[in-house]
Formats: structure tokens, C-alpha cells, sequence
């Protein structure tokens, strides 16, 4: 039986209709409508993100901390190491709204000077993680073959290493210890995992046709991996990083705690919450207050890169 | 898949020496001198001097130092601490510890973890998945120690539940503290991979299949749902072993635990190379054989990987 399928006569309104050639321009139909910039990547995550409090929670978290870092005495007039010991483990009075320590220091501007060790060993850290992890696995994502082999050994050695075990034992080798030494000896063991996201997202972004398209336009290959391919693997590594920097600033207070961080000299949480450990029987509230400024400082670098990270997720947006 | 393990095991070599040899530089390269700190303020004899160095190998070179080094751990021959103690001995006797204590914690945050992060995942954006997911934010931005001296002072101070040391020869009921605390950080951070996982695979078709052609509740939950959301939750509780084993150091010191992190730490503040690299180094190897035992493992639920 022949098919004649195509030979029926179509019902009306259902004829097909070819448009002759001269009728619609082929400029008109490839146009695109460029008075408006196409909606990037971070745009869309941006207006995403403008409309969670969670986003506007941890902001002004962050903002905070890094305000009491930067300028301490915008907070406290009272010095943190002006302590006198007639006030030891003395409870909240006027002008000292947290009460004293063991010392007879006042709790209130030891949180607040505390920020500052914090915040920067978290934040060299994270710097230098991002910028060691890029390039190690941009490299051996983009380059690929006997390099990727290598780089790819390179890192899991290191990752191999237990990150807190290599910080404590790099830590009790040195005597002077300040905020970079203890920045980069977590940097030094901390930045696999970046290295391993970096390669993944460069595996991902370098096939494709953007990129081969530039690479037809005779661009150098650096210049493509700077131009091309590294932005468009930004999301996860900046993802990453927030969360990062919460731990590092964890891991300095446990070294800190361990006596083989920051010398006790600096004021730090970490090694406030150590010093309040000794009296923690006796006076178990003054450990509360180092030990909330640490929590909170980490919880709002934690909860912003959850926020970055779902507005980031087209799955994950709530539309 | 022999293929694969044969694969995965080349690899390990490279990484093992790799780390290892890092590990051995950067304790060998310390400042100070052991032998000499060993003589006290009197100093030793030259003879006897020498005589330590030539046993400890120390007048070698540093790589073939090492060589020494990896002959021993291979012949389980590791020398012994400035006590005269085999190395071996005291891995021996520390290690059952942490591992039980490891183990302790792996069983605790697996279960809660697990347990937790499901209900949560099926009950999203109701109460209790805010609730938990709030509180496991929390128990990740808390320093391990600041938990630690709380349970002690609140569980088992103020409360007398659970014995605050472990000391000694530890048994089951005194190490459940340290194992909890042990436990709280990955125990958040396995509910959050849980929740996520469910939240994912609820909405997936084959759960749908499953509900449309008339499966109970309880069994689309745990056959599929469950047994889906599992795979990065094994990846996690594989190379979380070996974060356990170093986070010990801490935990152990707290609370007074004669295992591998307190043996360790205690080393590493008198200067005992040997025993520092030694100990470091079964860390290590736990930690690289975890994450084989994981590539495996995933290789066996997820069969793309095996051909990759």
C-alpha cells in the first residue's frame, strides 16, 4: 500500500504555509535585540540574591566584623590590654558590659580586638588558597595531558597530608609566628580542594564552543584561560572560598587553642577561648563571648556562600 | 573493575611517597638538634655522640635518612623514642584507642547524621528542617574545643552523666564523650549532604515511578529515595576517617585519651622526630587507603566512573 500520507489534503486552517523567500529578510530573523545587555550568570544570581534576608543577614555579619577589624575603636574605647588584676573574674559593671577575665582584662574589648586576627589570617588565607588552587588546577585542567598528570599527583600528595596534622606540626616548628606565617602555613596544606574544583570547572568550561571560537580568532592560549575560561569557572571556586575562609578562621583558633598559633601576645578569640578554658569551672560565662564572635564571624561567611551558592544554581532557584 | 582497583593502586604509590616525604622534610628540618638536646646541660661524651648518630643514621645525608626511613616502616622496624620504647609499641598501643574512638564517631554521625538530614529533606522548609539546619550551621562554626569544654563542664561536670577523662585503657562509656565531640562537625556537615541529596531525589521521576505504581511510603523513602541520596554521603564518611584520626589531636588532648592525637601532640612538643613521622605517617596511610576504599566503592554504585 503506497504511503500517501503527505499527500492528503489538509484540513482547513491546517495548510501549511511557505513564505516566499523575498518576504522575511534573513537579517530580521537572526537578529537579536541587543538594546538590552543579555542577563549574565551573576546578574541573574544577584537579583536572586537581593530578595533573601539570609543574604542580607550574613552581609551585614561580615560588614561588622570586618568593620571591627579594621577600626576596633570605633567600638571600644577601653584597651584590651590594660588589665588590672583586682577585677579578676569581676562581673559586668559600667563601661564594661561583659565583665572581666582571669587577667582582670575587660571581655567586651578583648572580643572586639579580637577581630582583627581573625579576620585577617582568614581572609590572607583564603587569598592565597584561591590564588595557589587557581592556578595549579587551571593549568593542569586547561593544559591537560602529561602536565594534568603530574599537577593532579602533586595535589593529591598534599592532600594526602591531613590538614590539621601538617599546620600543627609546620606551627610547632616556628618561633615567630604572626598572622602571615600562620596564613600561609594553612594555605601551604589548605589549598587542594580549590585546585581539584578549579580543574573540574575548567574540564567543564573548555570545550566549549566560546572557547573553540576564540581559538579559531587565533587568540594565544594564556589569553583564552584569563579571558574565556577562567571567568566562566569562577562560581564554584568564589562558592568555595566563602566557605573557606570560615574554616580557616576555625582552624587558627584551634592552633591558637594548641598554643602553637598566634603568640599570646595578640589578642585573638583563639587564644581568649584557650585562657577562658582555664576557668571554665568557675567561670564558665567567659568563655560565651569569644566563643559567639567566632561562631558568628564563621556562620556569616558560612551562610554567604550558601546564599551565592543557590542563587548561583538555576535548579535551586526559587522562581 | 580489577582493571580499575590495579589502576587506583599504581596511583597510591606516588602519593604515598610523595606525602611521606614531605612529611619526613618538614619534621627533619626543624631547628635544634636532637642528639645534642638529648645530653641535657653536661652534653654527651663525643663517642657516645657518635654512636647515636651512626644508630639513628643521622650522619647520612638526608634522602638516604629517608630510605632508612621507609625500610623501617616497610620491616615495621621504625626505631625507638627518646625513651627506648619501639616506635611500633607505642603505635600499637595507640592506635586501638583512636581507632575505636574514630569508629565511635563515624557510627554516631552516620546514623544522626543520616537519620536527621532525611527527615529533614522530606519535611523541607517545615520547622524542623530550619530548626536542624540552623543548629548544624551552628555546630560547624564552633571550634571542635569549644564543644569539647562545654560537654565536659554541662554533661559531665555540672551534670555527672559521663566521666569527664578518658585516661588508661579507656572503655566504651568513656570515650562516648570524646566520640561525640569527635562527631559534631562531621555530623552537621553529613545532615546538610544528606538533606540536600533527598531534597533532590524526592522530586526525581523514579521517585514519582515509584509513588504512581503503588509502593508504600516507608519503602519509596529508604529503596529509593535513601539509597540514592547515599553516594556523596559514602564519599564524605570515606575521607572523613582520616580527618577524624588528625582531628584527634585535639580531642584527645581534651580529654586526657592516650591515643595516636595525643601521642602525637605530646611528641611534637618534646621534638620526637621519629615518633612524630612515624605516627604522621599511619595517619597518612589511613587517609590514602580510605580514599581508595572509597574510589572502589564508588566504582561499584556508580559504574560511569569505572570506564572515566
Amino acid at each position: 500500500m503506497p504511503d500517501n500520507r503527505y499527500e492528503k489534503t489538509p484540513r482547513p486552517g491546517q495548510e501549511r504555509y511557505v513564505a516566499p523567500p523575498e518576504e522575511v529578510k534573513v537579517g530580521v530573523i537572526d537578529a537579536v535585540d541587543t538594546s538590552e545587555a543579555p542577563s549574565s550568570l551573576w546578574a541573574d544570581a544577584w537579583r536572586d540574591m537581593r530578595h533573601r534576608a539570609l543574604f542580607w543577614v550574613s552581609a551585614a555579619l561580615i560588614v561588622f566584623v570586618v568593620l571591627m577589624a579594621v577600626f576596633p575603636g570605633l567600638f571600644t574605647t577601653t584597651s584590651p590590654t590594660e588589665c588590672h588584676l583586682e577585677d579578676s573574674l569581676g562581673g559586668p559593671t559600667a563601661g564594661h558590659i561583659f565583665g572581666f577575665d582571669k587577667q582582670g582584662c575587660d571581655i567586651y574589648a578583648r572580643a572586639v580586638y579580637g577581630a582583627r586576627a581573625s579576620v585577617t589570617v582568614g581572609i590572607l588565607s583564603t587569598v592565597f588558597v584561591v590564588v595557589i588552587g587557581t592556578l595549579i588546577g587551571a593549568i593542569a585542567g586547561y593544559f591537560g595531558g602529561w602536565l594534568d598528570t603530574v599537577l593532579s599527583r602533586f595535589t593529591d600528595i598534599f592532600f594526602a597530608v591531613p590538614f590539621v596534622l601538617a599546620a600543627i606540626v609546620i606551627m610547632s616548628l616556628l618561633d615567630d609566628r604572626n598572622a602571615l606565617v600562620v596564613a600561609v602555613v594553612l594555605a601551604v596544606f589548605g589549598w587542594t580542594s580549590i585546585a581539584r574544583i578549579t580543574r573540574g570547572a575548567v574540564l567543564g568550561v573548555k570545550n566549549n564552543e566560546f572557547v573553540t571560537a576564540a581559538k579559531a580568532l587565533g587568540m594565544s592560549r594564556g589569553a583564552i584561560l584569563g579571558k574565556h575560561v577562567l571567568p566562566n569557572s569562577a562560581a564554584p571556586i568564589i562558592v568555595y572560598a566563602t566557605v573557606a575562609l570560615g574554616t580557616f578562621i576555625v582552624a587558627e583558633a584551634t592552633l591558637s587553642f594548641l598554643g602553637i598559633g598566634l603568640p599570646t601576645s595578640t589578642v585573638s578569640w583563639g587564644g581568649d577561648l584557650d585562657k577562658a578554658q582555664e576557668s571554665i569551672r568557675i567561670a564558665p560565662e567567659i568563655m560565651i563571648y569569644p566563643a559567639t564572635a567566632l561562631a558568628l564571624t564563621v556562620l556569616s561567611f558560612i551562610m554567604m556562600g550558601d546564599v551565592v551558592r543557590d542563587a548561583l544554581d538555576p535548579k535551586a532557584r526559587k522562581r | 573493575m580489577l582493571w580499575y582497583i590495579g589502576r587506583r593502586l599504581l596511583q597510591v604509590i606516588p602519593v604515598f611517597l610523595g606525602a611521606t616525604l614531605l612529611l619526613y622534610g618538614l619534621v627533619f628540618l626543624r631547628p635544634g638538634d636532637p642528639v645534642a638536646a638529648l645530653g641535657g646541660e653536661r652534653g654527651l661524651s663525643p663517642a657516645a655522640e657518635l654512636a647515636i648518630r651512626e644508630a639513628y643514621h643521622l650522619d647520612q645525608p638526608f634522602f638516604m635518612q629517608y630510605l632508612y626511613f621507609l625500610k623501617g616502616v616497610f620491616t615495621f622496624d621504625m626505631g625507638v623514642t627518646f625513651t627506648g620504647r619501639p616506635v611500633v609499641d607505642v603505635i600499637a598501643q595507640a592506635f586501638p584507642v583512636t581507632f575505636q574512638l574514630a569508629l565511635m564517631a563515624i557510627v554516631i554521625e552516620t546514623v544522626f547524621g543520616i537519620g536527621f538530614g532525611l527527615y529533614a529533606g522530606i519535611r523541607k522548609g517545615k520547622l524542623f528542617d530550619s530548626t536542624v539546619l540552623l543548629w548544624s550551621l551552628l555546630l560547624i562554626s564552633l571550634p571542635t574545643f569549644v564543644i569539647g569544654f562545654v560537654m565536659q563542664a554541662v554533661v559531665g561536670v555540672q551534670l555527672g552523666w559521663l566521666p569527664i577523662t578518658a585516661g588508661r585503657d579507656p572503655d566504651f562509656i568513656s570515650l562516648l564523650m570524646p566520640a561525640i565531640v569527635l562527631a559534631t562537625t562531621s555530623f552537621a556537615y553529613i545532615l546538610r549532604l544528606t538533606r540536600t541529596s533527598v531534597v533532590e531525589n524526592i522530586t526525581a521521576d523514579f521517585v514519582r515511578t515509584a509513588r504512581a505504581k503503588g509502593l508504600p511510603r516507608g519503602k519509596v523513602m529508604t529503596r529509593h529515595v535513601l539509597r540514592n541520596s547515599l553516594i556523596p554521603v559514602v564519599t564524605f564518611i570515606g575521607i572523613d576517617l582520616g580527618n577524624l584520626m588528625a582531628g584527634s589531636i585535639v580531642t584527645e588532648g581534651i580529654f586526657n585519651i592516650n591515643g595516636v592525637g595525643g601521642t602525637l601532640y605530646q611528641a611534637i612538643v618534646r621534638g620526637e622526630n621519629v615518633t612524630v613521622v612515624s605516627l604522621s605517617t599511619v595517619l597518612v596511610v589511613v587517609y590514602i587507603f580510605a580514599n581508595l576504599l572509597v574510589d572502589v566503592f564508588y566504582a561499584v554504585l556508580d559504574p560511569r566512573i569505572r570506564y572515566a
